[in-house]
């Protein structure tokens, strides 16, 4: 058993040092080198710059106000916060959870009243910072942002309809609405019609 | 709802890993065997140079024993080297937000959470540790614990396919091997995929964004590509950031999801392929499988229905449709209900969705498939042989049912290799439901639980199971991040992997010393669906029964509870 262990010191310690130096710097650094060469854009995070940097097409942002597609609720910080990242973690037979669903329920109907609120829109994504909603929730709130922004509504949902991703091949990932997108379009068209 | 949509996703992704499951093994077969693949070209200096400054002769192979020993001490220098690079984090560099050095407590559990490929993480990523740290201290292990994982398997394997023999590899060739030549090769490709696929690859610690609104908001990044290629293929499962592969910057698509789902089971799923070549028949591997993937898909569909299903306590009071909280709306339920799968029944443990949030039923799959050993594919290397110890189980079972000497794939399964397979065995049910107890009925591990009622007591059984399992993921409504968490889950990693590995490492030496018992017609078959079945009922009931009670008070306490509207 001694020897064993007297024989296994030098491997131990050195294979220890030389696969640091390997995968821990030279694995990561390489790939730093070959991902900010082909993809920089990616590589550093997607962001999109208008004047200063305004978001990420991957990441949440809070969108609270009328005028915007509402985001959903957030457990990131006080909300989208991109420094912690967090679902809510309420179970399902949280009173805490139930207690928000019901209010952000509530404050959806005082605007849209009589139809009933597609769960996505109240309830926490897992990362806190989820950029989707699906295309109900979109169309849910078009009335809204119409009225808001003095917009056609029709215009509105077709603006909406040509916002939705469909799922890749038919069965990879849901149909969804990028938000950060669809507002941004939505911001695009206010600034024209103002000119 | 369950959809057909659903249901296409579930069958491609099972269809490309069985596609993948031969080429896979047999490029792990040749590892195991120590031939020359093309790859030796441009890794092959490597390896020679490593072997050449460590003082290692690859060509010398161990016994049992010392096979035993070089593999503890190596991880024991691992697990130090990550302490001591945690601690010191705030005087090393790559540092851009300038955090110090992590408590004791914190470095103690997290040190040994990565050594043991658990991943258990008590912090969040983005807002405690450095980039160097994630590099250095954490991504190492990722590789290396997978490593050794897979090179425990091919100890075990020669135990099975040699004849009289005193050794069984050499545990530095094994795991340098599959590290040069599976591992490092393969991550490259996929961090670049995931690269392009928009996972951040940067030095930078943040980036200053002014909303639409115009609010600030300040994004962590990080060199997390090259990180999340290993935590996947390694069923390592730690993420770079708090909200794991549900975090965008992790996972920002649907494709990437997909890849990281199959990145999870393939190499576990090659090695039952790599079992049956060993042992010269490869109906013992597909065999394996089948029982494996028998159980699987009972378990997805559980979770798929319970979620697609709802919460009905949110249905009354008008939210529509299927349970989204702690979901994202790019993967959907099909595919977050599959991913909790996958993530438990590897010792993965990546999340991509927040467990702690699911349906109680849906959430107990989860639980469950840790609680079986994760054996049902299982961790790289670790799933194997925790399967083929439960078949040394089952052999024994048939053996006593029809009164003859069990025999498996040529070797007589006698009292010490059935003795030290129990020994593994109940580590899980021992150190799980102990630990459970003591959390359960301590002020300092009462005040873990963020949710009331059953559920609350499932975050302290599910948190002591994946740490037991080494599977890493959580229902992370509990503060983990205490002295008495992370000493007791830290201690919990360290036994849940060493306990089982050493018992195996000793039956693969008895074993490999054994002759050659040829089949004869008396022998029972371990191929086919009676031997399939068998396999998938001593899983079921020696794995999962000592754990049903514990599942009464929590997931099935808490369905009942929510099927009649009471909340807590």
């Amino acid at each position: 058993m001694f020897t064993d262990l007297k024989s296994a010191v030098r491997p131990a310690i050195v294979m220890t040092l030389l696969f640091a130096l390997l995968l821990g710097i030279a694995y990561p650094l390489a790939l730093t080198g070959i991902g900010q060469a082909l993809f920089p854009a990616q590589a550093n995070g997607s962001l999109v710059r208008d004047g200063g940097v305004v978001g990420s097409t991957v990441i949440g942002q809070a969108f609270t106000s009328d005028r915007y597609f509402h985001s959903r609720p957030s457990a990131a910080g006080k909300g989208y916060d991109g420094l912690a990242s967090s679902g809510s973690n309420l179970g399902a037979t949280s009173q805490a959870l139930v207690d928000r669903v019901k209010t952000d329920i509530a404050r959806y109907k005082t605007a849209t009243p009589d139809r009933p609120v597609p769960s996505d829109l109240v309830t926490a994504s897992a990362s806190g910072l989820d950029p989707h909603i699906g295309p109900e929730a979109a169309f849910y709130q078009v009335d809204r942002v119409a009225r808001v922004r003095g917009m056609d509504p029709r215009q509105v949902r077709s603006l909406v309809a040509g916002s939705v991703d469909r799922p890749l091949l038919g069965f990879l990932g849901d149909a969804r609405v990028n938000l950060f997108e669809l507002n941004r379009r939505l911001d695009a068209i206010g600034a024209k019609q103002a000119r | 709802m369950m959809t057909l949509q659903g249901w296409l996703l579930i069958a491609a992704f099972v269809g490309i890993l069985l596609a993948l499951t031969k080429p896979v093994g047999l490029w792990l077969f040749a590892l195991y065997e120590g031939r020359r693949t093309p790859l030796h070209t441009v890794f092959g200096p490597v390896e020679r140079g490593f072997y050449r400054l460590a003082g290692i002769d690859p060509a010398q192979e161990q016994g049992w024993r010392r096979y035993a020993v070089h593999m503890l001490l190596f991880n024991l220098v691992l697990a130090l080297f990550t302490y001591a690079v945690l601690r010191l984090q705030g005087w090393l560099p790559l540092n851009p937000m300038g955090f110090a050095g992590t408590s004791e407590h914190l470095a103690f559990n997290t040190a040994i959470s990565f050594t043991t490929n658990t991943n258990w993480q008590s912090y969040a990523g983005e807002s405690t540790l450095s980039n160097l740290s994630q590099m250095l201290g954490l991504a190492i292990h990722n590789f290396l614990s997978a490593a050794t994982g897979i090179a425990l398997a091919f100890a075990l394997f020669r135990g099975f396919a040699r004849r009289s023999a005193t050794t069984i590899g050499s545990f530095w060739a094994d795991m340098t091997r599959v590290t040069l030549y599976l591992l490092l090769p393969l991550c490259i490709l996929y961090a670049l995929f995931l690269i392009a696929s928009g996972v951040p690859q940067t030095l930078a610690g943040s980036v200053d964004v002014t909303t639409l609104e115009g609010v600030k908001q300040v994004l962590a990044l990080g060199p997390v590509a090259s990180q999340e290629a290993i935590k996947m293929l390694g069923t390592n499962g730690g993420g770079f950031f708090n909200a794991n592969s549900a975090h965008p910057f992790e996972n920002p698509t649907a494709l990437t999801n997909f890849v990281q789902m199959l990145s999870i089971l393939v190499i576990g799923m090659g090695l039952t392929f790599t079992f049956g070549k060993a042992v010269g028949n490869t109906r013992q591997g597909w065999a394996i499988l089948a029982a494996m993937l028998t159980i699987f898909l009972i378990g997805v569909t559980i979770t798929y229905w319970q979620e697609a299903a709802g919460n009905p306590i949110l249905h009354g009071i008008g939210a529509t449709g299927g349970n989204m909280e702690g979901k994202e709306v790019r993967f959907g339920i099909a595919a977050s209900a599959l991913f909790s799968v996958v993530t438990t029944a590897a010792s993965c443990g990546a999340v991509n969705a927040m467990h702690d949030s699911f349906t109680a039923l849906g959430g107990m799959i989860p639980l469950f498939n840790i609680q079986l050993g994760e054996v049902v594919v299982g961790g790289v290397g670790a799933g194997i042989y925790g399967f083929l110890l439960f078949a040394i189980l089952a052999v024994f079972v048939a053996g006593l049912m029809v009164g003859r000497t069990p025999e498996y794939v040529g070797k007589k399964i006698e009292a010490r290799e059935v003795k030290l397979a129990v020994l593994a065995i109940a580590v899980l049910p021992l150190v799980i439901l102990g630990m459970t107890a003591i959390a359960s009925v301590t002020q300092a591990g009462l005040a873990g639980p963020l949710n009331k009622g059953p559920h609350g007591f499932t975050e302290i059984l599910y948190a002591f199971t994946s740490a037991v399992g080494n599977n890493g993921s959580a229902f992370t409504g509990l503060t983990a991040n205490t002295p008495f968490y992370n000493g007791l889950l830290g201690v919990a990693m360290w036994i849940g992997r060493f306990f089982i590995i050493v018992p195996m490492l000793a039956i693969a030496g008895g074993l490999a010393a054994k002759s050659h018992t040829p089949e004869t017609a008396g022998s029972f078959p371990t191929t086919g669906p009676l031997w399939t079945g068998l396999l998938i009922g001593i899983v079921l009931v020696v794995g999962g029964l000592t754990f049903l009670p514990s599942l009464a008070l929590g997931p099935v306490a808490d369905h009942l509870a929510m099927i009649h509207g009471q909340t807590f």
